[in-house]
Order: C-alpha cells, then sequence, then structure tokens
C-alpha cells in the first residue's frame, strides 16, 4: 500500500520529519546505550540513543547535524524502531537495508521508512539514509566502539 | 588569451555525462581533470620504458632516470627554483609532513608556530604533533572580519618567539590570496622560517620561490592536470641539508653498517627514500609543460573573468548567500538560503554540477564563518560562462532540493 504514496507525500513526509524531528533529544541516563556515527565523506555527525529492557527497545532517540536525509530518515527510524522487540528491530533493519540496495524487501514493516526508496538515484546520500540505522544496527550487535 | 572550446577538447573527461547531463566540473580545488597529453605520458612510461629508477645499467632504465630527474628541471623552472631544491612527495601533505619533522630539531620549548584559523588540516596537524612533542606553541595570527591574512596582522603576532610562519597561499574554503613576498619579509625580520602552503595557488597563478623568498613551499600535481600521488617540495638548499629526513629507506643513504651508521644522499635525494612515483613525475612533468604553453598569467586572469561573472549572475539571487565574494581565486563558497549543504550537493548532482560540500578539511574555521557548513564551487581554466550560467540556473531553483530525489 505504500507504494500508493505519491512523490509529493513522499516529499511532504521527509520535509515535515526534517522541520520537525521526532525523538531529537539527548538523554543523560546510564542505561541507554549512545553510539556515535559519523564519515569522512559527509558532515553528518549522528549520536542514537537507545533503552532496551527485557529485549524490547523501549526508547529511541537522536541528536546532532545533519542534511535532510540523514535526518529525516532517522527521526522516522525513531518512530519506527519504538516499542518493538529486539528481533521486530532487527527485521526492519534488514529490510531497510535492502530497500536502499534495491533489493526484495517487505514494504509492509517499514511504514513510512519507504519515503527513501529513491536515494540509490544519489549514491552518494546513501550514507545518510542509512546513518541511524546503522548506528543501531550496530548497538544491537554489540559493535558499539566502531561509530 | 586563449581559446577555451579548444582547450576543452584536450579534457576527455569534459564529454562524460553524470544524471544525464553534461559534466559541469566545478571541484577543481579539489582535484583537476586531466588532459589527453598527461594521460599518454603515464601509459607510455608502463607501455614503452617501465623501469626503476637510479638502479639499472639497461638502456630503457636509463631513459627512466633521464625522464626523472628531466622532471625536477621541469618543476624547478617552473616555480623559479634550482633543480636540488626540488624533492618530490606524495602531495601537499606530506611535503608538510617532512618540513614540519625536519624542523624539530630546530624548535625549543615555549616556540611560536604561527598559523590561521583558514588552514587545510594538512598544515594544522603536522604543527600541532611538533608542538605537542616540543612543548611549543601554537598560535593564530588573526583573520579580517572577512577572512583574509593581512601583513599587519601577522606583524602584530611575530615576537622573537616565533620559529616558524606557516600559510596557505591561497586558502581551500575562501580563495582569498596572500601577499606571500610580505608575509616572508616579515618573518624573516623575527628569523623565523617561512613555510607556504601552495597547494591551491601552485595550479592557478605564475609562483617564484624566489621573488616570495619562502623557506619552504608544498604543492600537489592532482589539483594542476597531474595525476595522484605526486606532489612537491621546494626548500632552500642550505635547510634542506640540516635537515632529518622524515622517511628513510632505500635510495636516500650512501652507504651503511650493521652497527647502525649510516651516510645520507645529498638533497633532494636524501628524502627519496623508496621506490619513488616514476608516474607521477613523468605526469606531472607533462602538465606542467601543458599549463605553461597556456601561461600561468593568462590562467590567473581567465578564472578572475569567470570568478567575477559567477558573483555577478548569484548576487542577483536572493537566495544565495556568498561567503567570499572579493576573494580573487576562482572559488565560490555560498550556500542556498534555508538548505543544508549536503542536500543542496545532492540537487546539483542531479543537474550534472559537481561541488564539494562541507568544511573543506578547514574545520576551525566553522566558528568564523557562523555556519556548519558551506557549498563550494571552484573554477578552472577549462570552465567556461556557459556553465556557470547552467549552475547560476540550478541555483535559482535549489529550495527544491529533493527533485534530486522524485523530479
Amino acid at each position: 500500500m505504500h507504494f500508493s504514496l505519491s512523490p509529493e507525500m513522499m516529499r511532504e513526509i521527509i520535509m515535515d520529519h526534517y522541520t520537525n524531528p521526532r525523538n531529537k533529544r539527548e538523554v543523560d541516563d546510564k542505561n541507554y546505550q549512545t553510539i556515535y556515527m559519523d564519515s569522512t565523506s559527509c558532515i553528518d555527525k549522528i549520536y542514537v540513543q537507545v533503552l532496551i529492557k527485557d529485549n524490547i527497545l523501549v526508547d529511541v532517540v537522536w541528536h546532532g547535524i545533519g542534511c535532510a536525509i540523514s535526518s529525516a530518515s532517522t527521526s522516522i527510524m525513531s518512530e519506527l524502531l519504538k516499542g518493538k522487540t529486539v528481533d521486530e528491530a532487527n527485521n526492519i533493519l534488514k529490510n531497510y537495508f535492502a530497500m536502499i540496495d534495491e533489493k526484495d524487501f517487505d514494504e509492509n514493516v517499514l511504514d513510512e521508512a519507504v519515503v527513501f526508496i529513491n536515494t540509490s538515484r544519489q549514491p552518494a546520500r546513501i550514507k545518510c539514509a542509512t546513518i541511524g540505522y546503522r548506528g543501531v544496527d550496530k548497538i544491537l550487535k554489540g559493535d558499539k566502539d566502531n561509530g | 588569451m586563449f581559446d577555451v572550446n579548444e582547450i576543452r577538447k584536450d579534457f576527455p573527461m569534459l564529454k562524460n555525462k553524470m544524471q544525464n547531463h553534461d559534466l559541469i566540473y566545478f571541484d577543481n580545488a579539489a582535484t583537476s581533470l586531466k588532459p589527453t597529453c598527461v594521460i599518454k605520458a603515464i601509459n607510455d612510461y608502463y607501455l614503452k620504458y617501465c623501469a626503476n629508477a637510479h638502479r639499472g645499467d639497461y638502456d630503457i632504465a636509463h631513459k627512466v632516470d633521464e625522464e626523472y630527474e628531466n622532471g625536477r628541471n621541469i618543476v624547478a623552472k617552473f616555480i623559479n627554483a634550482n633543480p636540488n631544491e626540488i624533492v618530490f612527495t606524495s602531495g601537499t601533505t606530506m611535503g608538510l609532513n617532512i618540513v614540519a619533522y625536519g624542523l624539530m630539531d630546530k624548535i625549543n620549548e615555549g616556540d611560536e608556530i604561527l598559523i590561521t584559523e583558514a588552514e587545510h588540516a594538512s598544515n594544522v596537524l603536522p604543527w600541532f604533533k611538533i608542538a605537542k612533542e616540543k612543548n611549543a606553541i601554537i598560535k593564530y595570527i588573526p583573520l579580517t572580519k572577512e577572512g583574509k591574512l593581512t601583513p599587519d596582522s601577522l606583524k602584530n603576532t611575530l615576537s622573537n618567539k616565533t620559529k616558524v610562519v606557516a600559510i596557505a597561499h591561497v586558502s581551500n574554503v575562501l580563495g582569498y590570496v596572500v601577499d606571500a613576498k610580505t608575509l616572508a619579509k616579515l618573518t624573516h625580520q623575527y628569523g623565523a622560517y617561512f613555510v607556504l602552503d601552495a597547494a591551491q595557488s601552485a595550479p592557478h597563478l605564475k609562483l617564484d620561490v624566489k621573488d616570495i623568498d619562502a623557506d619552504f613551499v608544498c604543492f600537489s600535481g592532482h589539483k594542476m592536470l597531474g595525476p595522484t600521488g605526486i606532489g612537491v617540495l621546494y626548500g632552500k638548499y642550505k635547510l634542506l641539508k640540516e635537515m632529518d629526513p622524515l622517511m628513510s629507506g632505500g635510495g636516500m643513504n650512501t652507504r651503511f653498517d650493521m652497527c647502525g651508521d649510516v651516510g645520507l644522499q645529498i638533497p633532494p635525494l636524501k628524502f627519496e627514500a623508496g621506490t619513488q612515483n616514476i608516474e607521477g613525475v613523468i605526469g606531472l612533468s607533462s602538465a606542467i609543460k601543458y599549463l605553461e604553453k597556456i601561461g600561468m598569467n593568462n590562467i590567473e586572469e581567465y578564472e578572475k573573468e569567470l570568478k567575477k561573472y559567477a558573483v555577478e549572475k548569484l548576487k542577483k539571487l536572493d537566495n544565495v548567500i556568498i561567503y567570499n565574494e572579493n576573494s580573487e581565486s576562482g572559488i565560490i563558497t555560498f550556500n542556498i538560503k534555508d538548505v543544508f549543504a549536503q542536500d543542496a550537493g545532492s540537487y546539483f548532482n542531479s543537474k550534472g554540477i559537481a561541488v564539494r560540500t562541507g568544511l573543506h578539511c578547514a574545520k576551525i574555521l566553522v566558528n568564523f564563518l557562523h555556519t556548519e557548513a558551506t557549498v563550494r564551487a571552484s573554477l578552472y581554466f577549462y570552465n567556461t560562462k556557459e556553465e556557470i550560467d547552467a549552475f547560476v540556473e540550478a541555483c535559482k531553483s535549489g529550495g527544491d532540493f529533493l527533485d534530486a530525489f522524485f523530479a
């Protein structure tokens, strides 16, 4: 059903999350796992913080500096992953990365995140559209030191 | 002057498309495109006389020696130096590292190293390292509010503690050309060494190291039509002789024994340890011959005209903020209002226009421009007014940057 989203609606969703980012705040709580994501090839610098309790991502927040693509994709991700089990979150990550790589994916688990389906038209922005997702992936894999 | 349309035929890259548009390459401060003659010169080395330098007794090895040392002569003439003052490096970064390391013995605790906030990382981090090692102090020469380095400002920062003044001839972010000759003179009045980062100047203007009286000058081949991985360090011969080389290995010693006793070559070979970038020297030589044929003064003049043309057109748009309209070189640093630089970069890409976004390695300058990021369009002599027209058209609709993904 998401493919019924017109390009105009997709653009609106991206701009909405860029200008009114969700879950964008810094948390000072040792129970949260924090990861810092940056890259030499772009200027995005984003922190993602996740609180995992009883195998559930109870809270997903983020802060930092980024372009529209990195900001909006991380904002949408935070809403998407919040309240999911670790298995569900891993499944969402798997499908999101598949979509970005132009492979088969299950659109039903990605919800609004499908607005980034065209990212491969601007290959240099793939890093931006996946920055938050790669951060959570590292947290879930226990690979926090290699942001 | 030259005919730009004739020149463009020498650059095969300009025939390419990007995102289904003719490529408009405005990222020349990052690297330049290469003319056919440079590509052919490199190919010829691998196809016709591939051998090592300084090693062989056979014909093709002799030919390599000749081409390699002739490259040194060509570079020396290009910047008005003596061939024995030309050290081949991998690029500006390596050159500056050799200079910083080599000057270490001359720097004492409490001495001052002067740089500016507009320096590229390669002219900041080697000095940080030396300062830490020797307990020396890094001081920043204040820039004017436009971001310019003036002789007055240097005069007010120099002191008897100053040992090194290391600055860019042309800033890679704002493109101002400094008065290197006057700055060198002031520096020498305090007995300090004058180090010039010429990465953004050597490709675009006539560089005369003797006239400037610089102690050290570093630049890269790839920004001036040459291949990547080759660069030049010019140093006054007396200073090169006194300096300890950063790299040790084959080709830079005359003899050594198992007790650790080593005899070093005289400069420049002292600084060229290991097999050198032979194709790089051959490619760079060809590039310099090409530049000299066009004339460095013609190149400088043409780029000034292009920059002026672009700034005049951009200023008419109310959605473009220009940060350096008065700088002399072909670098235009700007933002599209309310569009993050990186989003603008993708948008330009979708129009076939290559620009650079970000902090351009001069991360310290952010505090100065009061913006997190900028877009940089940097011109070279093969760019045209028609390309600028297309670029200005793209800027007009830059607010619709998501077109890059949906249009």
